[in-house]
């Protein structure tokens, strides 16, 4: 089957262990105000392209990957089109191509048709780069206008498979930098046995001229990248909840 | 045969008869597999050295690019007594010898033109002695003048168009590495009895002009060998016999290279493949106890600390052709041997650190010889230093080896050359844009004009293309008769200038330190490279609309529509990128070649880039007239659309057999782009060098900054951190704060692979 893909990187070094391919699905559910992506929201867009294709694509790139590099398949939100990520994977698995899923984990239920889909991406992925944008359902919905419920259930599903997991927290000043939403989000992942890697990432408003092309107001404009000290301490909160287990 | 005393401890071979370092190198050397953690940090001596270069370069800088300038005596062997970086701290240094009596005072040496060396002085301040007009130009001709005496009218033009430009005719042709080494290995002596017995066997009495010009070389080589003795005496060295421990092998190598830096100033003056050598000598004195790591190292700094100190008095024209005051004292390491050793050396970490205990520099050009069979350590230490410095070049070891063996050095930036057994001519590149241009608007110049004022007919007068949309097979067809022309008038000026620098710039000093039956090849090389491709894809691809002046010529394009670009990994623009590498290096072969030399290219612009493209009308791939080409086989500037590894993967796909010269390429990557911490971004590093040179790719510049730091620098060249920032441009190292601003901006301007 086709899958609509918004663009493809081919040097990808922070999304997942080693130089990684990046596929870019289109459309995403999620309207986060710091989004620097916001070409990749509307869901009729993008290039259709088989897996194969894009898989021949990224070979050309296996060179590179030496040990631990393989695709990180991203987004817009990849779990919308599951169908499409479960059979890319399948096929990247046949080829002995190590898969990465990069995802904000919004559309994950556990009601089918999804969760068969779902099933079978898992068995054919070798990490999981889950975002939570906030620990609090009221502040997460007003970031990104979905609730963060099926989100941590997402995460809880992972855990009991004992999948592993990396952990991204976008950190932006006065919405996810404040020291107890930092803390309540260390408590959370501490209940998750599954947590290899917990990444920081500040915010950073690279994307603003996107918005500005698409004619959407940002709403973030005056907001600065957090300081160095901010980024080390939400770090040190993070970080300790995943202290004492194994680097992916 | 018992061995010389100075030879105990060394596993005979070939090597104790006849002159073969590659022999003597492979019984003796020892790998290292290790990390880095052995290293020793600067003595005192060297904090204290460097920091008194470091205070003349500023000092240099405030005095508008030069320190002092010889006005009065010519440059030789032993024209200068000798001189120290101190008087004071003299004996702190390890390794002595400088080109003139002064530190970074630049020497008189007017045999490559004596009008270009009056120029160089006067336009930082100084006057040559008047007397020299009369005896260089009534009594001594000098090589640019020889040149200019013989060229054609056709030949003129060409050069005056920048068709074909930047040639080694107002300045030295350089990039002939001397076995420097040998000069450690057998001492002076024992190579003067070689080169007699070579002499007493050139020819057999019959006087055809090859063998009265060898017997007169190897006359002149001998002469140069007595006088590097001479030179060494004068710092209280008898350098006659072989070195016997490591102090002495650096310090005669070291000599054997100051002779050639005092006898020429070529444009490129490396220094060969060393470091594996000085290396047996290092580990035969470690394991007697006679050295320990922190004077080993101290002896490399030393060394490293002369070679950063290498200066030539150039004139302006050719330090807009080569900004920043590079002198290519590239020194390679590691590299595999042909039985499947890897040659990684201690040595070869102590060169890399001296990056570490003296700050980044550009000189002397570092450059690994690559290979994914080098030991995991060692390419981990490389892509550190490569990330906290932005001064290492690679190159690939894969490639070359099957080419050239495995003793070859690097000659200015990615020429290969077999130490000591080969030299080169090189001459400069051609302007194939330009070429591209002269197709479409048969054979005249859009910039140049005559006497009457008509744009100047440089190229064959071919009936000009007048459609308004150019057709892809007319715009082919004439290219490829352009390019004949061209390939032909270039290889014919080139031999002109290596006939006359033979005659009157003879490499002697060099030469000597080379085997007498020498290999030659005759390096050409291709400027506009990714413009052409683009060019030509764009006519493919899309349609160019063709925009013309009232005489007819066309001055503009606008390409309709979209086309594939080279440096996307897009097979239909990588297609015409071979095709024309290919093309040209055929058209080039056809020729004769001055002293049966083999003739190769290179895709390599240096920053002559920026000069070559001001000189060249717009182009049908849309870039507008008189910007700067992209370096090197570097794609053009914003055509990179799918990433780093795409880019590279184009630049991978040109043969490297059909570009022996080099194929260069420079890469800005943001730190952030490679990696969170330091870990992941040395092991990123890593992944995409083996990645790439097992594509099959031949060279890569690594920088590793943000944009954002080249425009403070610019903005604010005065910070302390900026007085070293060093960065990689096409084929050498340079000082940020050195390049004119044009070169600043143009390398801003250049893509810096970012990841969102």
């Amino acid at each position: 089957m086709q899958g609509r893909v918004h663009s493809t990187e081919s040097f990808g070094s922070a999304d997942g262990p080693g130089v990684r391919f990046i596929v870019f699905l289109q459309g995403c559910p999620m309207r986060c105000r710091y989004c620097h992506n916001p070409d990749t929201w509307a869901l009729d867009r993008g290039t259709l392209m088989e897996p194969a294709e894009l898989l021949d694509q990224a070979e050309r790139y296996r060179s590179y990957w030496g040990r631990e590099g393989g695709i990180t398949v991203s987004g817009g939100e990849a779990l919308l089109q599951p169908e499409f990520v479960a059979e890319l994977f399948e096929a990247a698995h046949a080829r002995g191509i190590n898969t990465c899923l990069d995802t904000s984990l919004a559309p994950f239920t556990r009601q089918q048709p999804f969760y068969q889909a779902w099933e079978r991406i898992m068995a054919a992925c070798d990490l999981v780069l889950a975002d939570i944008k906030h620990i609090d359902p009221a502040e997460h919905r007003a970031l990104t206008g979905h609730s963060n419920e099926n989100i941590l259930d997402a995460l809880r599903w992972l855990s009991d498979a004992g999948f592993p997991v990396w952990i991204r927290h976008v950190l932006v000043p006065g919405i996810t930098d404040n020291d107890e939403h930092l803390r309540r989000t260390a408590d959370f992942i501490k209940t998750l046995s599954n947590v290899r890697r917990v990444d920081v990432l500040p915010y950073h408003s690279l994307g603003v001229y996107k918005w500005d092309e698409l004619g959407i107001p940002y709403t973030l404009r005056d907001t600065q990248p957090p300081s160095k000290e901010r980024v080390e301490n939400a770090e040190r909160i993070l970080g300790a909840a995943v202290s004492g287990l194994p680097q992916a | 045969m018992a061995l010389r005393e100075e030879w105990q401890g060394f596993s005979a071979g070939h090597w104790t008869d006849d002159v073969n370092v590659r022999d003597f190198i492979q019984r003796n050397y020892t790998q290292y597999d290790g990390d880095e953690s052995f290293l020793a940090g600067p003595t005192e001596a060297t904090d204290k050295l460097w920091g008194k270069v470091q205070e003349l370069q500023k000092q240099e800088r405030a005095n508008g690019g030069v320190l002092d300038c010889e006005t009065e005596v010519v440059s030789g062997l032993t024209a200068y007594g000798p001189g120290y970086i101190d008087p004071e701290l003299k004996d702190l240094e390890k390794v002595v010898g400088l080109q003139t009596d002064k530190p970074l005072k630049r020497a008189f040496m007017p045999y490559g033109g004596i009008k270009m060396a009056q120029q160089a002085a006067e336009s930082y301040g100084y006057k040559i002695n008047p007397k020299y007009n009369q005896i260089f130009n009534e009594y001594r001709k000098t090589h640019n003048q020889a040149v200019f005496d013989a060229y054609t009218p056709e030949m003129r033009a060409a050069r005056h168009s920048h068709v074909i430009t930047g040639l080694p005719d107002t300045y030295g042709r350089g990039r002939i590495v001397g076995d420097y080494r040998r000069v450690a290995l057998y001492g002076i002596d024992f190579l003067i009895a070689k080169k007699q017995e070579d002499l007493l066997n050139c020819g057999d009495g019959t006087m055809t002009d090859d063998v009265i010009r060898l017997r007169e070389e190897i006359a002149e080589q001998i002469r140069a060998l007595k006088g590097m003795k001479e030179m060494a005496k004068l710092y209280g060295y008898d350098i006659s016999q072989p070195a016997r421990d490591a102090h002495e092998a650096v310090q005669w190598l070291y000599f054997g290279y100051l002779a050639a830096i005092k006898t020429q100033n070529g444009a490129a003056m490396s220094v060969g493949r060393i470091s594996t050598f000085l290396d047996i000598y290092i580990q035969r004195d470690l394991e007697a106890g006679k050295l320990d790591e922190t004077q080993a190292q101290e002896l490399i700094d030393h060394l490293v600390l002369k070679f950063r100190m290498v200066k030539f008095a150039r004139i302006p024209s050719y330090n807009e052709l080569f900004s920043g005051d590079p002198v290519w004292a590239t020194l390679e390491m590691a590299g595999l041997g042909q039985d499947g050793r890897h040659m990684v050396t201690k040595n070869d970490f102590r060169f890399l650190h001296t990056l570490e205990n003296m700050g980044p520099a550009p000189e002397p050009n570092l450059t690994v010889l690559y290979s994914k069979r080098l030991p995991e350590a060692f390419r981990r230490y490389a892509a550190k230093i490569s990330i906290t410095t932005s001064s290492i070049q690679y190159e690939n070891d894969d490639v070359m080896r099957p080419v050239w063996g495995d003793d070859y050095s690097i000659c200015c930036c990615v020429s290969a050359t077999q130490t000591g057994k080969e030299m080169q001519f090189f001459g400069a590149r051609a302007n194939l844009a330009k070429c591209l241009n002269y197709a479409i608007n048969g054979g005249k110049d859009l910039k140049y004009t005559d006497k009457q004022g008509n744009h100047m007919q440089v190229g064959p007068e071919l009936a000009p293309i007048t459609s308004e949309y150019l057709d892809y097979d007319e715009v082919m067809h004439k290219f490829d008769i352009m390019m004949d022309w061209l390939a032909g008038l270039y290889v014919n000026i080139l031999d002109l200038i290596q006939y006359m620098h033979d005659k009157y710039y003879y490499e002697a000093a060099e030469m000597a330190l080379i085997d007498t039956d020498v290999r030659r090849t005759f390096a050409t090389g291709i400027a506009g490279f990714s413009h052409v491709v683009d060019s030509l894809s764009a006519i493919k691809y899309a349609r160019v609309r063709t925009v013309r002046d009232e005489s007819g010529l066309v001055v503009d394009y606008v390409p309709e529509g979209d086309f594939p670009r080279y440096g996307n990994d897009d097979d239909r623009a990588d297609d015409i990128a071979v095709w024309l590498l290919k093309t040209f290096m055929t058209k080039i072969k056809k020729h004769h070649t001055y002293r049966n030399s083999e003739a190769t290219t290179s895709i390599l612009t240096i920053t002559s880039n920026v000069v070559y493209g001001k000189a060249t009308g717009a182009l049908p791939d849309g870039r507008p007239a008189y910007t700067p080409f992209s370096p090197g086989a570097n794609p053009s500037y914003g055509a990179e659309k799918n990433g780093l590894l795409a880019s590279l993967n184009s630049v991978a796909k040109l043969p490297y057999e059909y570009a022996l010269d080099g194929i260069s390429n420079t890469q800005t990557i943001n730190p952030g782009a490679l990696g969170t911490d330091e870990t992941q971004r040395v092991s990123n590093l890593v992944n995409v060098l083996d990645g790439y040179f097992a594509n099959g790719a031949h060279h890569l510049n690594v920088n590793v900054f943000g944009v954002e730091k080249l425009k403070d620098a610019m903005e604010h060249p005065e910070k302390p951190e900026y007085a070293n920032f060093t960065i990689r441009v096409s084929g050498y190292a340079v000082k940020f704060i050195d390049l004119t601003r044009e070169q600043q901006l143009d390398v801003i301007a250049r893509t810096c692979h970012d990841h969102m």
